[in-house]
């Protein structure tokens, strides 16, 4: 083990979300849309919470809320019992603790990939040029990134750009990765070895993670519970705790347990998917 | 495999350049001499001097001073419209689109003044600037100018939001949120507004140089074209009845124009080397 390693496996697990009572009305508080609906989640430390929900649900605007980027109407956010936004401060203010991974990629196209990796620890002065760089290098290396270090992110595929901007918010020492359904555009494949290199990489950086997705099966395997949440607006349907023991690789999928937690939460999601889609028809 | 293949395509789009240049050129020299040849004159063409004729006035010109002295001053006003018309341009439509009270203070009166063609501020030019050789750079400044700004405020305003999250997310202040992000993210708009700004400042020069009368200070180089830029050379050649000098001129203007755009290019491709890239 490098010694590296050794410091993230004695830190105290850091990263701990609460979200309560979270409200966002779009628009005028009384007639306006509501996007979250008095909605309440705890993401424990160093776990990977997985939140599904139909789309156009109101997730993003929780994860929005979560890095700063947006306000919220009422309710409260906690970071390690920390308050980010609540009463008389409606907005948290974005900070390299809590990265954001987008659904398509924010990568900068006018940087190669290892000035973008590099590029929060240089604005933070956390490191010098040298140590961003070399430890850029590791990171990238571990995520299979040597050979495109140089390129730009428009020369490389949208796969490597993914694992690319993970990299480049681990090196930023976050608590917490959001990740808005970032492997939404990517076939089921790369998608497949991209889920066991997120894995690899949280196993060795102990991160927490919320992760957005309406891939239910990325859910369960990703999760280590899964947050369901109701079609519009946006609350706490069920959480489900994932028992499939780590490390997990692509064999868990077909394991009988994974099966039966699919079947466990088909039935729920089907049912949110199935009011989205009447909704979308009344409205459309 | 592919290296060769993509070597026979670009061998065959030059053969087909090579033979529609040469077609026209044919056609051309047919037309205009048919006159003389067959006693039965074309209509219009007959009055345009053969492409013979003008390679010939052409090699006459390499000599001379006034020729390349017409070059030299045109490529001078252009620069000097232009390069102003970056500098003030850039950090103009910068401010417009990042400050929304300037934008709201300086939007309608510039939207006024944009749809007035260079040319028609000649005469109020020439009235203004104490010589005519800086009413002739005001003019190329202003065809050069609008596209630049107009350009630059579409590009910063259509900046995907999440450059600016993330960047402020990873501890990045304002200015260099301007330097690292919002600045290199409007490069490539700011190279299309220049690649067309240019092409403008040399349809611009032209005009204002033959309007002008190009310049006060020459008027030396008798019939063969005086120092006055190519667009006075023109005029010049046109009035001295010297009808091969005319197209000589212009094919100089479409070859200078041509250089710019691709100087443009070059530096497009070094300062923002990610797009050549994709």
């Amino acid at each position: 083990m490098t010694e590296a390693a050794r410091k993230i496996e004695q830190r105290p697990l850091r990263g701990a979300i609460r979200i309560e009572d979270a409200v966002k009305i779009y628009g005028d508080p009384q007639s306006g849309v509501i996007a979250v609906d008095h909605c309440s989640l705890e993401c424990p430390p160093g776990e990977i919470t997985m939140v599904v929900g139909p789309s156009g649900c109101g997730k993003t605007t929780l994860l929005n809320a979560i890095a700063g980027f947006h306000s919220l109407t009422s309710g409260k956010i906690y970071l390690d019992g920390e308050m980010l936004c609540g009463p008389g401060r409606p907005k948290a203010d974005p900070g390299p603790e809590r990265i954001v991974v987008f659904q398509n990629g924010a990568l900068f196209p006018w940087k190669t990939n290892l000035d973008n990796v590099t590029f929060g620890p240089m604005m933070q002065g956390t490191m010098s040029a040298s140590e961003a760089r070399d430890k850029a290098r590791i990171l990238m290396a571990e995520a299979g990134l040597s050979s495109i270090v140089h390129e730009y992110p428009g020369q490389v595929s949208s796969g490597m750009r993914r694992r690319v901007e993970i990299v480049r918010a681990l090196m930023n020492d976050p608590k917490v990765l959001l990740l808005d359904e970032p492997y939404r555009a990517l076939d089921a494949l790369t998608k497949s070895v991209m889920h066991e290199s997120l894995l690899q990489t949280c196993y060795r950086n102990r991160v927490t993670v919320f992760f957005i997705t309406h891939d239910l099966e990325e859910a369960i395997f990703l999760g280590d519970q899964v947050a369901i949440m109701t079609s519009r607006p946006c609350r706490t349907k069920k959480i489900l705790k994932i028992d499939l023991p780590h490390p997990r690789d692509h064999h868990t999928r077909t394991t009988k347990r994974f099966r039966e937690l699919m079947d466990e939460t088909m039935e729920t999601v089907h049912e949110e998917a199935q009011k989205a889609f009447e909704l979308g028809e009344r409205e459309g | 495999m592919i290296a060769s293949a993509n070597m026979q395509l670009s061998a065959r789009a030059g053969i087909r350049a090579v033979i529609a240049i040469a077609a026209t050129v044919i056609f051309w020299e047919v037309t205009s001499r048919s006159g003389e040849w067959t006693g039965v004159a074309i209509p219009m063409m007959s009055v345009i001097p053969p492409p013979s004729r003008v390679l010939l006035a052409w090699y006459g010109l390499i000599g001379d001073f006034g020729y390349w002295q017409s070059w030299y001053l045109s490529f001078l006003r252009v620069l000097a419209g232009f390069g102003a018309a970056m500098l003030l341009g850039i950090p103009f439509g910068m401010f417009l689109a990042l400050s929304r009270t300037f934008y709201q203070i300086t939007f309608p009166p510039f939207e006024v003044l944009r749809p007035i063609p260079p040319l028609a501020w000649v005469p109020a030019a020439i009235l203004f600037w104490p010589t005519q050789e800086l009413s002739i750079a005001f003019i190329t400044f202003l065809g050069a100018f609008y596209t630049i700004v107009i350009n630059v405020v579409g590009g910063a305003r259509s900046i995907d939001a999440r450059y600016v999250q993330s960047a402020y997310a990873m501890g990045a202040s304002r200015w260099t949120l301007f330097r690292r992000v919002i600045f290199p993210a409007t490069l490539p708009s700011i190279i299309v507004g220049a690649a067309v700004g240019m092409g403008i400042t040399w349809e611009v020069v032209v005009a204002a140089e033959m309007i002008s009368g190009g310049g006060s200070s020459m008027g030396q180089g008798a019939g063969s074209g005086t120092g006055g830029g190519l667009g006075f050379f023109i005029w010049n050649s046109y009035t001295g009845g010297s009808y091969e000098q005319i197209v000589v001129g212009m094919i100089s203007i479409g070859i200078a124009g041509y250089l710019s755009s691709s100087a443009i290019r070059v530096l497009g491709n070094l300062i923002a080397p990610w797009l050549k890239a994709r």
